[in-house]
């Protein structure tokens, strides 16, 4: 395997008790690069977002068969603990679901459960900076923050992900909920993280798969259909299928 | 030619119309019906509160034995002295009555408010020759003055059974003296012994129930299914069980028909809806709270501790203290596990014997002397006060709770 992958899927089903949601999803994830997963809904693109973190270990009845590689190591197997691969992959979510706790609490309590003895200030502070967060809300971390506008909880949940120090954020239609403002400012956020994280994306949105990913991997009914540099997707996809559905034919 | 498209058209406007107002007219009829049920529950509400009331103020028709005058000039007790009101009990009462209230504690010790209630129940005695309702009292004020012809000497008083005196004074032979004290704490010292083993038991079940259980196992459907069972179960039958656990089989380490085994019966009593109620609950947080927590590194008891339960405490809370409330208002599952009918000693431990407001309620009500049924209604609104008081704590607490919360 080579150094650069930071994650990678082999022969990898996934069943929701006795449905197959996944079949044989064999993916490649590039260090500093960003991912997006696109297909139409019920397609397996969250599914397979969820396997990555082992999240869907929380759903009662599901299975995942094959292997799913995070540096070398396949967290699939019995001494890998879900809870240290949930740190190092982290995750953001389709709706902002900061907790109804102080801005300042949502970014320290995840540090501080996971053990870190720093400067608290410090990590809250660089921590926002890093999502372009801080001005904004450097005079409310007393806040509740559920009082911030959706876009600057949805930074805020991106903001308690890094704060944990991960190497890889999925995210899961980050930016549905928002307005095009607060979109365009978690856009520019994901390219400026890709620098120190690997990021996989699921969304919607073609023209944001444009936008911000290296690679693209489009599903249908649980099948991968194609994968490859995100211009070769939608410049010079080679299945019909994929055609038809960047242009919007279908979906 | 246009004339028959037209025409259709019409006539498919003059059905919906009239479609629409068969809907409206249905919709009149249940609204109708549900003003009614409403209605009746309101009146029902009202009579039973007025029943209430008019059984605890009224006239009472009082005759003392001997007149305050003949034994003070002033005609008030509070004027004389201690060695005054002792001198006054020796000289009216016999000499075994005497030596009886001095080995409960001296005369001489005793405070002068002691000492003329004593003059007041023994030498004095007032008897209550007739009470009246509060309806009769003001309506029927002919016939009252009429019996009250019949007596000579006798006083008419219009009276609230509720008083200071009767929330202070023990249980009483006789009604006029007869108080609530010792049933009140004795429910207060329930509610403690209820609160303190129900509330962790059931909150720990629901969370282990919620969030550990597999459903999927046979044995946690078994569970599942009983605890929703024994909600329903009638209060008499875990009466019947405490008297066999907590009365007989521990009764080493109860002593027996004590608080502590009532509070115990009680406790078990409540539990399932304590479960019940914390489980729906610990239900009702959202899938995102906890996704939000796993997705940074949390393990489950992280995400329990500091996400679950404060997003569930309020509700845990208020069902608790309904819960509760309940138990302060069962009776059956107590006559079972043994309160006692007569006590005038305050419950001072878990070991104590007891009587309850329920209890006392149920016994004064029971006894034949009309004025009891005044005492008792005194005491149902001392009990609803209490549980009203409870219900409304529960309601500021999740009010107070939900706001921090959220926003």
């Amino acid at each position: 395997m080579a150094p650069t992958l930071a994650m990678q899927t082999k022969n990898l089903d996934f069943y929701y008790g006795t449905f197959q949601a996944l079949h044989d999803v064999n993916l490649e994830f590039v260090r500093s690069h960003v991912t997006a997963l696109i297909g139409p809904s019920g397609c397996g693109k969250s599914t397979l977002l969820r396997c990555l973190n082992r999240m869907n270990d929380l759903i009662p009845e599901t299975r995942a068969d094959g292997e799913v590689y995070f540096n070398d190591q396949n967290i699939y197997t019995e001494d890998v603990d879900p809870v240290e691969v949930r740190r190092r992959v982290g995750m953001v979510f389709q709706k902002p679901n900061p907790f109804p706790k102080s801005v300042y609490e949502n970014i320290a309590w995840g540090a501080r459960i996971n053990g870190f003895r720093g400067d608290m200030d410090d990590l809250v502070e660089t921590s926002l900076k890093k999502c372009a967060l801080w001005d904004e809300v450097k005079d409310k971390l007393k806040q509740n923050a559920l009082e911030l506008s959706g876009g600057q909880q949805q930074r805020l949940c991106i903001a308690r992900a890094i704060a944990v120090e991960p190497d890889v954020i999925l995210m899961d239609e980050p930016t549905s909920a928002l307005d095009p403002i607060s979109t365009a400012k978690i856009e520019d956020l994901i390219t400026e993280l890709k620098e120190r994280y690997t990021i996989i994306i699921v969304t919607h949105n073609m023209q944001q798969a444009g936008r911000v990913s290296d690679q693209t991997a489009f599903f249908l009914n649980g099948w991968i259909i194609e994968a490859g540099d995100t211009r070769d997707i939608f410049f010079n996809p080679r299945e019909e299928r994929t055609e038809a559905y960047i242009s919007g034919r279908f979906g | 030619m246009n004339s028959a498209p037209e025409a259709h058209i019409t006539h498919r406007h003059e059905e919906i119309m009239a479609n629409i107002q068969r809907r409206r007219i249905r919709g009149k009829v249940w609204q109708v019906l549900f003003y009614l049920a409403t209605t009746i529950a309101v009146l029902a509400l009202v009579v039973l509160i007025l029943n209430i009331f008019n059984s605890v103020f009224g006239y009472v028709l009082i005759q003392n034995e001997v007149e305050p005058e003949t034994l003070v000039a002033s005609g008030n007790l509070a004027d004389m002295q201690n060695t005054e009101l002792i001198a006054l009990l020796e000289e009216n009462l016999s000499t075994g009555l005497i030596r009886r209230f001095n080995s409960e504690e001296l005369l001489e010790e005793r405070t002068t408010k002691d000492l003329a209630l004593l003059v007041q129940q023994r030498i004095i005695n007032p008897t209550i020759i007739e009470s009246w309702s509060m309806v009769e009292s003001i309506f029927d004020q002919d016939a009252i003055r009429a019996t009250q012809a019949e007596y000579s000497g006798a006083v008419l008083q219009f009276r609230s059974w509720l008083t200071a005196d009767f929330l202070r004074s023990p249980q009483n032979p006789r009604p006029q003296f007869a108080g609530i004290r010792t049933a009140f704490l004795g429910s207060l010292w329930m509610i403690l012994i209820v609160m303190a083993v129900s509330f962790p038991i059931g909150v720990a079940s629901a969370i282990y129930l919620e969030e550990y259980a597999r459903a999927d196992k046979w044995y946690n459907r078994i569970i599942e299914v009983n605890i929703y069972n024994l909600a329903g179960v009638p209060s008499i039958i875990f009466g019947l069980l405490g008297l066999a656990i907590f009365v007989r089989l521990l009764g080493g380490l109860t002593q027996g028909r004590t608080i502590i085994s009532a509070g115990m019966t009680l406790a078990l009593l409540i539990l399932p809806i304590i479960i019940i109620n914390s489980r729906e609950a610990i239900k009702a947080v959202p899938a995102s709270l906890r996704e939000s927590s796993y997705g940074i590194g949390a393990t489950k008891w992280q995400t329990i501790w500091h996400h679950v339960l404060p997003a569930s405490f309020d509700r845990i809370l208020t069902g608790t203290i309904l819960a509760i409330s309940r138990a302060v208002g069962e009776t059956a599952p107590l006559v079972v596990v043994g309160a006692s009918t007569f006590i005038t000693v305050d419950p001072d431990s878990i070991f104590s014997k007891f009587t309850t407001l329920p209890i006392q309620i149920y016994q004064w009500s029971a006894r034949p002397q009309e004025q009891f049924r005044n005492v008792a209604g005194a005491a149902i609104i001392v009990l609803l006060v209490l549980m009203l008081s409870m219900n409304a704590a529960a309601i500021i607490t999740r009010n107070r709770i939900a706001k921090n919360r959220r926003v």
